[in-house]
C-alpha cells in the first residue's frame, strides 16, 4: 500500500525540483548549441541562460519568475495500491500544488478564465490538470511535474492526408516563424509534434512530446526518428536563434507522437518546451521508497499500444454472457 | 559584446552612445507596473500610492514569483519580464506622467512605437535576456524596498519597489532615435524566408493568414 504522506512528500519535492533544477539532458543540449552557435548575440543569450541555471541551483530559487502552469502526469503500476485510493491521490496532488506555490514560491498563474479570480496557490477548476497513464506488471506510481510556461509556441492545424510531408514541414516552418520572431517561444526549444487521432489527441500528444521526452530520445519508428532528425536541421537552418536574433539554435530536439486518425484528415499540433524545461520524476514503490529522476519515461511500449492486443482466435467479447 | 553598467535614476547624458545589442546591467531602484498600474492611474484616474518620481525612473514590466511570509516580510524568488507590447496604448500618457525613461521588458516595442512613444520622452527600451533569467534577475535584487498596491493588484500585478545592484543582463533594445534590436535582426532572417518554403507544396486548404480575402474557404 503507497501511503498519501509519501505521495504528497515526493509531489511537494518533484514541484521544487522542476522549478530549481534544469533536467541535465536540456542543459547539456543547450551547451552543445552553445558551442556551435556563431552569432555573437545568440551565443550570449545561451550563455547567460546557463549561467542563470547555475545560479537558481545555487541560490535555490525558481530559474524563471513565470512559474509556468504546474501539473502532474502520474503513471500507476497495474499492482499498484493506493492508501484513499485514486481520489484520495488527486487531493495529495492538489494540495501539494497549493503548497509548493506559497513554499518555493511558485507564481500564482492559476485565475478564472472570466473573472480571473486568482487563489494565489495555482489550483482551481480542473487545474492543476492530471492525466493518468498505467503500467502492466508492476507496483510503482510515477508521478511527473510539468511547469510549463509560454502563452506562444503552440498552433494545431487540420492538415490532410494529400498535404503529406509537405504539408507537416510547412506547418513545422509557419510556427517556428510564428513564434520565434522576438524569441516570444524562449527558444531553443524542445519541439513536441502530435500527428494524427482526434483533434484533442493531436494536442495531446504533441504536447506530451515535448513536455515528456528528453534531449536526445529518438523514436522506436524509424520512419518518425528520421522525420524528428529531417525537422531539427530544418528549424536551425532558418538563420533565427535565441530571442528571434539571427543565428542557428531554435531547435534542440524535435519528437514527433502519432495516433491512428480519421482515414479523411491528419490533424497537427506543434509545442514549444522553453528555455525553463522543467520537469521532474518521482518513482514511489510500494515499500514506500522515493527515487527521484527527469526523465519521465512516459512513453513505454504499453503506452504507444503499438499492436493489437489480443491474439487472433482469442474468444470474442460477451461469448461468456452469450452462454 | 559590448557591456555598460549604469547607475539609475537614470541622468542626462547616461545614454548617450548606447548602442543596439549592448549588454547592460543596472544599480539604484526599478519598480514594477504593468496593465493593472497603468488601468488604475492613467484609465481611471486614480491617485498613485507614491509619487512616481520619487522612485527614479526605470519602470520594468515583470511579475515577480513572490510570496508575503506570515510576518510581513517577502519572500522573492526570481523576477522575469513579461511581454510589452500590449501596454503599448498607455505609454505616450505613461511617460509624461511617471517621468520614467528606462522601460525594461519582455520581446521590445515597434519602431513606430519608438519614435512615437520613447524618442520625444528621451526613454530607451531595455529587453531581458532569453527571456527566461529569472533566477539570475532575482539574484541581482538586493531588497525589496516596499510594495504598493498588493491587495488591490495581487502579487503579479502590484507595483513592486527594488533596490538592485548589478542587476541583469539586458540588452538596449531601442536606441535614442528608435531603432529596434529584434527589427533589425528580423530584417535580416526575412531575406531568407521564402527560400525555406521553396520546393514544399501548399496544402490542399488554406487559413487565414495564406490568403488575405475572407471570403476564400479555408480550414
Ligand atoms: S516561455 Fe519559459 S523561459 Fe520563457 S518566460 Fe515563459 S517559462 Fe520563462
Amino acid at each position: 500500500m503507497i501511503r498519501q504522506d509519501v505521495i504528497g512528500e515526493a509531489a511537494l519535492e518533484i514541484m521544487r525540483r522542476a522549478a530549481i533544477v534544469i533536467p541535465e539532458d536540456y542543459r547539456s543540449g543547450i551547451r552543445k548549441m552553445v558551442g556551435e552557435e556563431e552569432n555573437e548575440l545568440s551565443r550570449f543569450v545561451l550563455e547567460a541562460m546557463c549561467e542563470n541555471w547555475d545560479v537558481a541551483e545555487e541560490d535555490r530559487r525558481a530559474m524563471c519568475a513565470d512559474t509556468g502552469l504546474p501539473r502532474y502526469y502520474v503513471k500507476a503500476g497495474n499492482e499498484a495500491r493506493i492508501e484513499g485510493g485514486m481520489v484520495a491521490l488527486e487531493q495529495t496532488l492538489r494540495r501539494a500544488t497549493a503548497q509548493a506555490t506559497r513554499d518555493i514560491p511558485l507564481r500564482p498563474n492559476r485565475v478564472h478564465p472570466l473573472s480571473r479570480i486568482d487563489h494565489d496557490n495555482n489550483v482551481g477548476i480542473l487545474a492543476p490538470e492530471i492525466e493518468y497513464s498505467f503500467e502492466p506488471d508492476t507496483d510503482w506510481i510515477d508521478i511527473t511535474t510539468v511547469h510549463k510556461g509560454g502563452l506562444f509556441g503552440t498552433d494545431y492545424r487540420m492538415l490532410f492526408p494529400g498535404d503529406g510531408i509537405d504539408g507537416i514541414k510547412r506547418f513545422f516552418l509557419d510556427v517556428m516563424l510564428e513564434f520565434g520572431r522576438r524569441g516570444l517561444a524562449c527558444q531553443p526549444a524542445i519541439v513536441g509534434i502530435g500527428l494524427g487521432g482526434s483533434k484533442d489527441t493531436a494536442m495531446a500528444i504533441g504536447k506530451q512530446a515535448a513536455c515528456l521526452r528528453v534531449v536526445g530520445d529518438r523514436s522506436p519508428d524509424p520512419e518518425i526518428a528520421a522525420l524528428e532528425k529531417e525537422l531539427i536541421e530544418i528549424g536551425n537552418d532558418i538563420g533565427m536563434g535565441p530571442m528571434g536574433f539571427v543565428g542557428k539554435s531554435m531547435v534542440v530536439d524535435c519528437h514527433i507522437e502519432v495516433a491512428y486518425t480519421h482515414t479523411g484528415g491528419m490533424p497537427m499540433s506543434v509545442h514549444s518546451f522553453c528555455l525553463s524545461s522543467r520537469r521532474a520524476v518521482a518513482r514511489v514503490g510500494a515499500d514506500g521508497g522515493i527515487a527521484y529522476r527527469t526523465d519521465p519515461r512516459w512513453f513505454t511500449p504499453y503506452h504507444r499500444r503499438s499492436g493489437v492486443d489480443w491474439e487472433a482466435g482469442a474468444p470474442a467479447l460477451g461469448a461468456a454472457v452469450a452462454l | 559584446m559590448k557591456t555598460r553598467r549604469i547607475e539609475l535614476p537614470l541622468t542626462d547624458g547616461a545614454l548617450d552612445g548606447l548602442e543596439l545589442g549592448t549588454a547592460v546591467y543596472l544599480d539604484g531602484v526599478v519598480y514594477t507596473g504593468r496593465e493593472g498600474l497603468y488601468k488604475r492611474v492613467l484609465d481611471e484616474g486614480l491617485e498613485p500610492p507614491v509619487p512616481f518620481r520619487s522612485l527614479g525612473n526605470a519602470n520594468f514590466h515583470c511579475s515577480p514569483a513572490a510570496s508575503v511570509n506570515d510576518d510581513g516580510t517577502y519572500n522573492l524568488g526570481a523576477v522575469t519580464a513579461t511581454a510589452s507590447f500590449r501596454f503599448s496604448r498607455w505609454l505616450s500618457q505613461w511617460f509624461g506622467m511617471s517621468g520614467c525613461r528606462v522601460v525594461i521588458g519582455k520581446g521590445g516595442m515597434t519602431e513606430e512605437d519608438y519614435r512615437a512613444h520613447f524618442v520625444p520622452n528621451g526613454a530607451i527600451y531595455l529587453s531581458t535576456v532569453g527571456y527566461g533569467t529569472g533566477a539570475l534577475l532575482g539574484r541581482g535584487i538586493r531588497r525589496v524596498i516596499d510594495v504598493h498596491w498588493l491587495k488591490e493588484l495581487g502579487i503579479a500585478q502590484a507595483m513592486w519597489v527594488l533596490d538592485v545592484e548589478n542587476f541583469g543582463p539586458f540588452l538596449v533594445e531601442s536606441d535614442s532615435r528608435g531603432n529596434s534590436l529584434f527589427e533589425r535582426e528580423g530584417r535580416v532572417i526575412n531575406r531568407r524566408v521564402d527560400g525555406l518554403y521553396e520546393g514544399l507544396r501548399q496544402p490542399a486548404l488554406k487559413r487565414y493568414g495564406e490568403t488575405t480575402s475572407r471570403s476564400d474557404e479555408v480550414v
